[in-house]
This record gives C-alpha cells, sequence and structure tokens, in this order.
C-alpha cells in the first residue's frame, strides 16, 4: 500500500512539472498572463528553424528568441492566433508548423495510414481468396478398394 | 492423399527472387548520389525550401554600414540586371569559407550586396579587410528583423534576383564551387545575366 500511494505521488510530481520553455530572460514575458499564456501557446505550435526539432518556445537559438519576441509583440498588438501563424508561414513556409497541415506535399505524409491499411486489407484478401481456390482445386484422392469395403461395412452397421 | 500446389514458374520464382535486390539497388543509388551532392554542397537535408522564390523582394530599409547609403527593399525590387543579395556575420564561420567564393562572383561581374546580420560594423569592417569586399552595397540588419521577412534561417544565405526584383533562388550555406557550377550559373544563364 505505501509503495503504491509512493507511486501515485511521483506519478502526480511528473504530470505537475511544467514543459519546460527555454525563455531564460524573464524580460522576455508578457506582464499580462493570459497574452503569455498565449503566445507561449502560439510559439510551442512552431517549430525552431535552427535547432529543427525544438519549438520556438523551447530554443535558446536567436532566431528563435526573435521570433518569440515578434509574436509577443503581435500578441499585444491585438493580432488573432491564425494571424500570428500566418505572418510566420508566409515567411518560413509549412515548415515552421511542427504539426504539418494538410497540403500536396504532406498527402502521403497524412495518407499514409490508409495507405498501409488498404494494402493490407488487398493482400488479407487475395491469400483467402488464393486460400479458398486452392481447397476448391485439390480434390481429394478417390478412395482405394479396402477404404470403400471399409466405409460400406461402417455404413451397413 | 497428395496435395497438389500449385507450382510458380520458373519466371515468377526469379521475379519473386529478383525483386528486394532491385529495391536494394535503387535504395543505394538513390543514398549514392544524395551523398554527392552533400559533398559537393548542393543538398543539404536541413536546408529549407524558400518562401520567397517566385516572388519579389519583400519591402524593407536598412541604414547602410557606417553612415553608407542606405538600401530599400524598392531599389532591389526592380535592379534593372540580375544580381546576389548575401546575408553575412563576421561572426558567422561559413561566412569566411564563402567569402572567397563571391569576391571571384564579383571579380567576374555579377553584383552583390550584402545586409550583415546581427553584426557589430568594427567587426564587419575587420571581417570585410581580412577576407575581401565583393559588395556593391553593404547594409546593416543589426536586430535581424528584415532577415526574418526574407526567411533566413541562418548565415551566410544567398539570394539570386533577377532584372525584375524576382528571386529565383537562395542557398543556405557557403557557396561551393560545384554549387555555382551546377546550380548558379545555369540559372543565371536562364534568367539573361
Amino acid at each position: 500500500m505505501k509503495r503504491l500511494r509512493l507511486a501515485a505521488g511521483l506519478l502526480t510530481l511528473l504530470l505537475q512539472v511544467a514543459p519546460a520553455f527555454a525563455v531564460s530572460d524573464p524580460s522576455e514575458l508578457l506582464s499580462n498572463p493570459a497574452m503569455e499564456a498565449r503566445a507561449e501557446a502560439i510559439g510551442s505550435h512552431l517549430r525552431c528553424l535552427v535547432c529543427q526539432n525544438e519549438s520556438i518556445e523551447a530554443s535558446d537559438a536567436g532566431l528563435a528568441r526573435d521570433i518569440r519576441a515578434i509574436i509577443r509583440q503581435q500578441v499585444v498588438a491585438g493580432r488573432t492566433d491564425k494571424q500570428i501563424t500566418a505572418y510566420m508561414v508566409q515567411r518560413y513556409g509549412s515548415f515552421i508548423l511542427l504539426e504539418p497541415p494538410f497540403e500536396p506535399l504532406t498527402v502521403l505524409l497524412w495518407g499514409s495510414p490508409v495507405i498501409a491499411l488498404l494494402l493490407g486489407a488487398m493482400i488479407a484478401l487475395l491469400a483467402f481468396r488464393r486460400q479458398r481456390r486452392e481447397a476448391a482445386t485439390i480434390a481429394p484422392a478417390p478412395l482405394s478398394p479396402a477404404e470403400k469395403a471399409r466405409l460400406e461395412a461402417l455404413l451397413r452397421s | 492423399m497428395s496435395a497438389q500446389v500449385p507450382q510458380k514458374s520458373v519466371l515468377g520464382r526469379r521475379l519473386l527472387l529478383g525483386a528486394p535486390l532491385a529495391v536494394l539497388a535503387l535504395v543505394g543509388g538513390g543514398w549514392a548520389l544524395m551523398l554527392r551532392r552533400m559533398a559537393g554542397g548542393n543538398f543539404d537535408p536541413h536546408s529549407l525550401p524558400s518562401q520567397l522564390i517566385g516572388k519579389k523582394v519583400p519591402d524593407f530599409s536598412l541604414p547602410g554600414l557606417d553612415g553608407g547609403v542606405a538600401m530599400t527593399g524598392a531599389e532591389l525590387q526592380n535592379p534593372g540586371r540580375p544580381m546576389l543579395v548575401n546575408f553575412f556575420a563576421s561572426w558567422c564561420v561559413p561566412c569566411l569559407e564563402d567569402a572567397p567564393m563571391l569576391n571571384k562572383l564579383a571579380k567576374n561581374g555579377l553584383p552583390i550586396w550584402g545586409i550583415t546580420y546581427k553584426d557589430k560594423q568594427a567587426d564587419t569592417q575587420r571581417f570585410l579587410s581580412q577576407n575581401g569586399n565583393p559588395y556593391a552595397r553593404i547594409a546593416v540588419d543589426q536586430p535581424g528583423r528584415v532577415a526574418i521577412d526574407w526567411g533566413v534561417y541562418g548565415v551566410p544565405e544567398t539570394y539570386l534576383i533577377d532584372a525584375a526584383g524576382l528571386v529565383h533562388w537562395r542557398f543556405a550555406g557557403a557557396l561551393t564551387q560545384r554549387v555555382v557550377d551546377e546550380d548558379l550559373t545555369p540559372l543565371l544563364r536562364r534568367i539573361g545575366a
């Protein structure tokens, strides 16, 4: 019981750890917490173009810091999340979005689960049909005279 | 009871054996091509496509280096002849590698305008005196905001602009002989330099 409680405690502790943001300079943060939260939400969906596997919010690269500042300026200026994201995409392309949108270039990416499913269904169907065809064509060998005699004996009894 | 399993034809068997080998050869060939292009600088798996390709240079206005002539987007939106715009900085190591090729291109008559990215002007001057100055004009982007409008994600970056100010090509990193021969020169020929 004690152990279980310890594990539960550890788990809640782990879950409570806030995502690590790289904002190292407190002066970067907006004083309005709601606006700051919005800016962080926008930035955490944008890819840092220098490190490429971190978000703008998580990166300490100079360019990421500049883009964080631009996001905050635009949040203060009253632009919507969509407008700010579009501003970034216009400059850096949809690569800056950590979640790729559905567009011609990403059809294969988003379509791959469907393609895999269809491929699997096709293989299963082909295998099933082959099995059925084989079962139909492979007729059992005719009974030998001894087997026939035994069958008759069994039926008669 | 003897099961009559249908036999695959000899050709079918050969195809089945050959298919993995063919796939392997294809992947290997593609890999070799990729490595060759990576070594030559034509291909960088981390490079991003520029959003400016096929568009006009964005509007901007930047002060010139050490009180020199200011640079504006309007000038580059109608330069009258193809030219390069190069974002660089004295603190950037690949810019050192980039300098000899830019000097060579400038000597061959291709106009190159430079924009320094987050650099101190004294450092830029020292960099130019040590590595040569291929730039016809130099502007200073100390805050790096104009660079963001261009979609710059690192220095050096080189943009090829045609006579009407359309961006045709962006190269991130130091220009190599192979990049110039295989990418830049054919493009310049096509847009009529």
